[in-house]
């Protein structure tokens, strides 16, 4: 090693900031099936106004959930020890995961 | 049950409350937290699959008597929902155990939703059987 990398940080033989990174984009692909089929289910059989409603509500927590996602990975991949994830943040991401559940249970009945 | 459930409601708290775990204990190796998220969001994955499940049974088994179908998508869904909160609650104590240094929480959840899991796909082959013909 030469004597300039000598600040570059450490890189973990774990991976475990990719590894949490790619776990996340697992998730955002799960969030994106369930998305697609709560869609095609909001637009199932005539087209009507409480369809389309819902298929813009789902559209959005799928963005919500991106967004979420995304900023997770960018401090995971900011830093070499990134810190844990906040409460607020993974609390988040659960209520719209059950948001999306409430859309199903209302397009269902 | 209703220990659990008190317990449940104390910890809704600490979900949005990141400095209240921050003061406590110490903070455990990045490595520790990480792979806790990494668990947790492997559940909020069962969480997502079982919704994706519910919407699934309601388009794609349309030969269902509207009781069945309405019956086994609404359990789904609210499997996932379960499923999600319990993810975000075992994660904060999984935390706050690690910065404590206590014993992480054990859990009788993977056995109850397995068994959950294992009647309704039961219960699916018999409604597929059953209901093709009724």
């Amino acid at each position: 090693m030469s004597p300039g990398a000598v600040t570059e940080p450490v890189r973990d033989p774990g991976l475990q900031p990719e590894r949490t990174r790619l776990a996340w984009r697992r998730t955002t692909l799960s969030g994106t099936v369930a998305a697609v089929l709560a869609v095609k289910t909001a637009l199932h059989g005539q087209v009507s106004v409480v369809g389309i409603v819902v298929c813009a509500l789902c559209f959005g927590l799928w963005l919500g959930f991106l967004a979420l996602a995304h900023r997770r990975i960018r401090v995971l991949a900011a830093s070499a020890e990134p810190g844990a994830l906040a409460p607020r943040h993974a609390t988040a991401t659960v209520l719209l995961t059950v948001a999306l559940a409430v859309c199903g249970a209302a397009l269902v009945l | 049950m209703v220990v659990h459930v008190i317990e449940f409601v104390r910890n809704v708290r600490l979900w949005f409350a990141p400095q209240q775990i921050r003061q406590e204990g110490s903070t455990p190796d990045y490595r520790f937290s990480l792979a806790n998220e990494r668990t947790f969001l492997a559940w909020l994955r069962t969480a997502l699959a079982l919704i994706g499940g519910g919407f699934a049974v309601d388009q794609f088994l349309p030969d269902l008597r509207w009781g069945w179908r309405v019956g086994l998508a609404l359990a789904l869904l609210a499997a996932g929902v379960l499923c999600s909160l319990r993810a975000v609650n075992h994660w904060v104590r999984c935390e706050r155990a690690m910065r404590r240094g206590e014993d992480l929480p054990v859990s009788r959840f993977p056995a109850v939703l397995s068994i959950v899991v294992a009647v309704v796909a039961v219960a699916m082959v018999v409604v597929v059987l059953v209901g093709w013909e009724g």
